[in-house]
């Protein structure tokens, strides 16, 4: 209990220390990067308790990331004026904080319902079948949002408040990280691990695999609604292409280059994809060709990525399996 | 009153009936045996009454109650366990976690107490793990417990899915072919461990099992069906007289 406590002091002190002093250490094109790769491992993490743990294909994240990250927009830019007088006895940073925390949760549920809305039909698919259901979801709402005006629409959405920062950006990766080892260590992720191996043996084993894909899916959803919450306060502006179906791609890639599975692996994975693309830009119009290049050679020397299924805490056995 | 009753089962895969008219009536802490030529349709008995397939026709009941139109999660939970004819062990994961898998009905935690990794989750974590080593004991495999899975040789690998099996605390255990693959040997202790778990866990067991010694050695009552249909029923000594049966298996004379 009490080293729990300590763990999560630190980790404040740590961050609101960073927050402070770490624009003005690395600048602002750095700072911007490091907000983007904590966003993306929030995405990563998420995306892998599907891909990676339960096993089911789903290549429609920025669906989800889109749905949370219009919602929380939405809540802050529309609702915002009205909550603010009920809180202004409240310092304009603790303003600030409660209408983040509130727009998160709005897009964490919301985010969540789509998941839902999306896996109870689709998941009694495998393989393929759900990779097309889930693309197809993920273009869908991308095409709604483009023909909603009140968010934009095709213009994008100008003017969110932005009241993101390093803070919050890591805050969030530490929670999403806590709770996504917790869960996997837990008998949910027992169950969860057992539909990936072998669906027929789990149900035989009385898990219900419908109900904890479905859970699973819910709870990677609202994960990535949040981090569609942090990037649209962050950046201030959201436009649709922003949540192309390549976002998609680029988080599978994420956590096929980390290690499916590995929870490190995805953060890896989210941190060496994320600067590999910003590196890159140096080469100008050979940046996605580089970047391709580097992928295939990854595949070739470490098919199992980098980790492979080494996790940091647990196991250690298993690494040499 | 019998634990495990199968009424008038029938199943249908298009044109080819697999199961017709079946009935199967085990007791508490019976050693059933189910035998038949190939293709007769014994895993089609069992995946009837672990609810993979529904009946067209007919009724199962566990302990009075209708279990054949449930999910088999379900029915798993109601209180019935299996193996699998070809091994279907959780690869990725250790011996020990294999077994860890089978607690997870019985769970209380909920989502919070995993997410906040409370108090309570972490003495049922304690609870399930040494229970499950228990179990691993049982098999001989707690040695290995932290080796993954899909490294254990083939014999190990059958009989963690024993010990799995076990795991859910079943009324009624279903070995499918338990000794497909086991040296004569190998098959012998086997004989005895299937008895054995009978005695101490008190549960009733349904064997289907290609090798005549095995089935011979350990059951008590022996049910043959040949094209889905129940040809005799009785003691080992009878079916072995049984001109029908021999018949099935060696042609007709």
């Amino acid at each position: 209990m009490r080293r729990k406590w300590i763990f999560w002091l630190a980790a404040f002190a740590a961050l609101a220390l960073l927050q402070a002093t770490l624009r003005g250490l690395i600048g602002p094109y750095n700072y911007q990067i490091v907000i983007l790769v904590g966003i993306n491992i929030i995405l990563a993490v998420s995306l892998n308790l599907i891909n990676g743990v339960t096993g089911q294909f789903s290549i429609g994240h920025a669906g989800f990331y889109a749905v949370g990250a219009y919602a929380s927009a939405s809540l802050v830019y529309y609702g915002g004026p009205e909550i603010r007088p009920l809180i202004a006895f409240l310092p304009p940073f603790a303003q600030n904080a409660v209408l983040l925390l509130l727009g998160l949760l709005a897009g964490a549920i919301l985010a969540g319902l789509a998941g839902l809305a999306v896996g109870i039909p689709s998941l009694r698919l495998r393989g393929d079948y759900l990779a097309i259901v889930t693309l197809g979801f993920g273009e869908i709402i991308r095409v709604l949002i483009l023909n909603v005006d009140a968010i934009g629409g095709s213009r994008g959405f100008a003017g969110i408040p932005q009241i993101s920062n390093f803070f919050w950006v890591y805050l969030a990766v530490i929670i999403t990280v806590v709770t996504v080892h917790n869960l996997v260590n837990s008998s949910y992720g027992r169950a969860f691990i057992s539909i990936r191996d072998d669906e027929v043996a789990a149900e035989a084993m009385g898990v219900d695999t419908t109900r904890f894909k479905v859970l699973s899916f819910v709870i990677s959803s609202m994960f990535a609604g949040v981090a569609g919450g942090l990037f649209g306060h962050y950046t201030s502006f959201l436009h649709p292409n922003s949540f192309l179906f390549t976002t998609s791609f680029y988080l599978i890639i994420m956590i096929v280059v980390g290690g499916l599975g590995s929870i490190e692996g995805a953060i890896l994975g989210a941190v060496l994809v994320t600067v590999l693309l910003e590196v890159l830009r140096e080469f100008g119009p050979y940046r996605l060709v580089n970047f391709a290049v580097l992928l295939v050679l990854i595949m070739i020397y470490r098919p199992q990525g980098l980790l492979g299924s080494w996790t940091l805490f647990k196991r250690p056995k298993a690494a040499a399996g | 009153m019998a634990v495990l009753d199968i009424k008038n089962c029938t199943k249908r895969f298009g044109g080819l009936v697999a199961v017709k008219d079946l009935n199967m009536s085990l007791n508490h802490g019976d050693l059933y045996g189910l035998i038949g030529p190939n293709g007769a349709g014994k895993t089609t008995v069992f995946n009837l009454i672990t609810g993979v397939y529904a009946p067209d026709e007919g009724s199962i009941e566990l302990d009075g109650q209708a279990i054949h139109n449930q999910k088999p999660s379900a029915i798993a939970k109601l209180g019935i366990s299996r193996t699998f004819q070809n091994i279907r062990i959780f690869q990725s994961m250790t011996v020990l976690e294999n077994v860890k898998v089978a607690a997870h009905m019985r769970k209380t935690q909920g989502l919070w107490d995993a997410v906040l990794r409370t108090h309570n989750l972490r003495e049922e974590e304690q609870e399930i793990e040494q229970r499950a080593i228990d179990l691993l004991k049982i098999f001989n495999l707690d040695k290995r417990a932290h080796e993954l899975a899909r490294n254990l040789p083939y014999g190990s690998q059958r009989r963690l899915e024993i010990a799995r099996g076990l795991g859910t605390n079943p009324k009624v255990l279903l070995l499918d072919e338990p000794a497909a693959g086991m040296n004569p040997y190998e098959a012998g202790e086997l004989m005895h461990l299937i008895q054995w778990i009978r005695e101490k866990f008190r549960i009733t067991i349904l064997l289907v099992e290609h090798n005549m010694k095995v089935v011979m050695g350990v059951c008590e009552k022996i049910q043959v069906i040949d094209y889905g249909v129940t040809i005799a029923l009785g003691t080992p000594k009878e079916i072995q007289d049984n001109p029908r049966v021999i018949e099935a298996y060696l042609g007709g004379a």
